[in-house]
């Protein structure tokens, strides 16, 4: 017999989720392919070619030294791709630790971290590490360092939630009873459970480093030269918005989509978890 | 009022950590300033000198007691680069950083309070996805980009404003008002997106309550009960995120003020961290962080004042 589907059609299908994952699938795909291999040289100046408008040779137009912006986007998504997700790693990892410590085992040294946490939290990620960077000078690594170790904050807490949750459930006490050793309860049993909390703040934490690296190169404190990078290239752009508008413009879409494909996908996960 | 205090005793020593952190990275692991000042051709006697006379060469603990003295008597110190008082400069900059603040919260509070309710209130229907769908797009958006986008269409095409052409408050302040409407705009945007979405299932989530059922029985339509029973509960969290958003608020208008050449707190800001100006670094890493302790610190009142739940436990 046919199985009938009794839940209304507007709520069994996630576009959310659906649309999210073909955009980051896209992005993703520009930006491997891209590392390999791009349309025209990322640095060839061409004088004849200075500020065309988009065409089919150059579907996104060329800048002011006549180089292909498409090819450059592709690269400078690459740069803060590998910078997001860098960040992302280490404020993930930083938190799960921290996070999965003190919730499981709370006292003194969980209220303690969690104040600093709170205090670290308080100041907007792109304020402290304008600030930092200000102080101990920039580059590729030192930002990701920089936002990855602002980043686990965010992270711990969200963990530490979940820990302080689970650690009373009936089956954490069914483990203990079976003789499961500390360690073994927290990574074995209760962390595979964090996961439904931990995506979305992954997909939020993705989305602030994205914001932050372009906020930052946009303000040339962050990546330099030679490394390409949608912020920089945003005020470059933004200095030809008169003569060449699609310069800023794509940029600016490149980094939409990033950001919007990421979003799309952790509002997603977030309501197959709630259903 | 316990609560009070203890969250002053809190900020109180937060600011004292974050006044010594911001003194200790500028003064001590930034570099010498007597050397950037005199340059590299100086020879070590002058630069020896110069430390004496700002006072670089005593113990890191005295010049911070020092410095946090004469910081808290108002007295910030001389910029490096300007040579006059850096008070004079933040002066001079303050206002119109708060003024942007200012202008964008208004622009959150006016824009997203309305649209919140009307996407509650008509929950499922055509008006509230297409709301939930612009509001994911809107907040992928960042305030740079919403910002170049801004001074193309209306700079560039429209011609309503001349991008990088700031009118200061005091010679024309409709001028003013206008030029700074749209970094505003590119402030309010995003978080405007966040706080319907937030209002929006806030008040959706009050709604399936039982006492949201009681006021049916009464008598109260969904628009009425939604108005004055849900939404005095819903905006606790709203006005939380609020709070946080306006410290977030300083951050975003460093950007936005670099973008259309605002002269606020935020273009001193990267000016000076360019320039090695230290003091005039220091004063306002002090300030933007008063700021947000301060915020947060109201919030947490406010909180309080709001939610009886919090206070009495």
């Amino acid at each position: 017999m046919k199985k009938i589907n009794t839940e209304p059609l507007f709520k069994r299908q996630n576009y959310f989720l659906r649309i999210g994952a073909v955009i980051t699938v896209v992005m993703l795909l520009m930006i491997v392919v891209g590392y390999f291999w791009t349309p025209y040289s990322t640095t060839q100046m061409n004088a004849d070619l200075k500020f065309a408008g988009p065409s089919l040779a150059h579907p996104f137009g060329t800048d002011n030294f006549g180089r292909d912006i498409f090819s450059r986007v592709t690269e400078g998504a690459g740069t803060t791709f590998f910078i997001a997700v860098c960040v992302v790693l280490i404020g993930c990892i930083g938190g799960t630790i921290i996070g999965s410590l003190t919730g499981y085992f709370g006292g003194a040294a969980d209220t303690i971290l969690m104040h600093i946490c709170d205090a670290i939290t308080a100041f907007p990620s792109i304020l402290m590490a304008l600030v930092i960077i200000a102080a101990f000078g920039g580059g590729k690594y030192r930002i990701i360092l920089i936002l990855g170790i602002l980043f686990i904050p965010s992270f711990a807490r969200v963990v530490r939630g979940e820990f302080v949750r689970q650690k009373n459930l009936n089956y954490i006490y069914s483990a203990r009873l079976m003789g499961a050793g500390h360690f073994r309860i927290m990574f074995r049993h209760i962390l595979p459970n964090t996961i439904p909390v931990l995506l979305p703040a992954i997909s939020i934490g993705f989305n602030n480093a994205v914001l932050a690296e372009a906020s930052m190169s946009y303000l040339s404190i962050g990546v330099q030269p030679p490394d390409a990078s949608l912020g920089r290239m945003l005020s470059e752009a933004q200095v030809y918005l008169g003569k060449a508008p699609w310069y800023a413009i794509f940029t600016g879409l490149v980094i939409v989509l990033l950001i919007l494909g990421f979003s799309l996908l952790g509002e997603g996960l977030q309501q197959k978890n709630r259903r | 009022m316990k609560y009070i205090v203890k969250k002053l005793i809190t900020l109180i020593i937060t600011l004292f950590v974050v006044s010594f952190l911001a003194f200790l990275a500028f003064q001590v692991i930034s570099g010498d300033a007597a050397t950037s000042m005199l340059g590299t051709n100086a020879t070590p006697e002058q630069v020896a000198q110069l430390r004496a006379e700002l006072g670089l060469d005593r113990p890191v603990l005295v010049q911070y007691g020092d410095w946090l003295g004469s910081f808290l008597q108002g007295d910030m110190g001389t910029s490096y680069t300007y040579n006059i008082p850096v008070r004079e400069l933040i002066a001079q900059r303050l206002p119109v950083t708060a003024l942007l603040t200012l202008m964008s919260f208004i622009l959150i509070l006016v824009v997203s309070f309305p649209l919140g309710l009307l996407a509650a209130e008509q929950e499922g229907r055509l008006l509230d996805r297409s709301l939930t769908i612009s509001n994911q797009i809107i907040m992928s958006i960042p305030p740079i980009f919403v910002g170049i986008l801004l001074s193309f269409v209306f700079g560039e095409v429209l011609r309503v404003f001349v991008p990088g052409n700031f009118v200061s408050y005091k010679e024309d302040l409709p001028a003013f008002l206008l030029y700074m409407l749209f970094p505003a705009i590119s402030i309010a945007l995003p978080r405007i997106a966040m706080t319907v979405k937030m209002l929006r299932s806030s008040v959706l989530n009050e709604m399936g309550k039982n006492y949201i059922y009681t006021a049916y029985s009464r008598g109260h339509s969904r628009s009425s009960a939604l108005v004055s029973h849900a939404l005095p509960n819903a905006m606790i969290p709203v006005v939380a995120f609020l709070a946080v958003s306006i410290a977030e608020m300083a951050a975003a208008s460093i950007i936005v003020e670099q973008i259309f050449s605002v002269p606020g707190i935020g273009r001193l800001l990267l000016a000076s961290i360019s320039n090695r100006d230290v003091p005039v670094v220091q004063a306002i890493v002090v300030i933007l962080a008063f700021w947000v302790v301060a915020v947060n610190f109201i919030a947490d009142i406010l909180y309080q004042y709001m939610d009886p739940r919090v206070r009495l436990s």
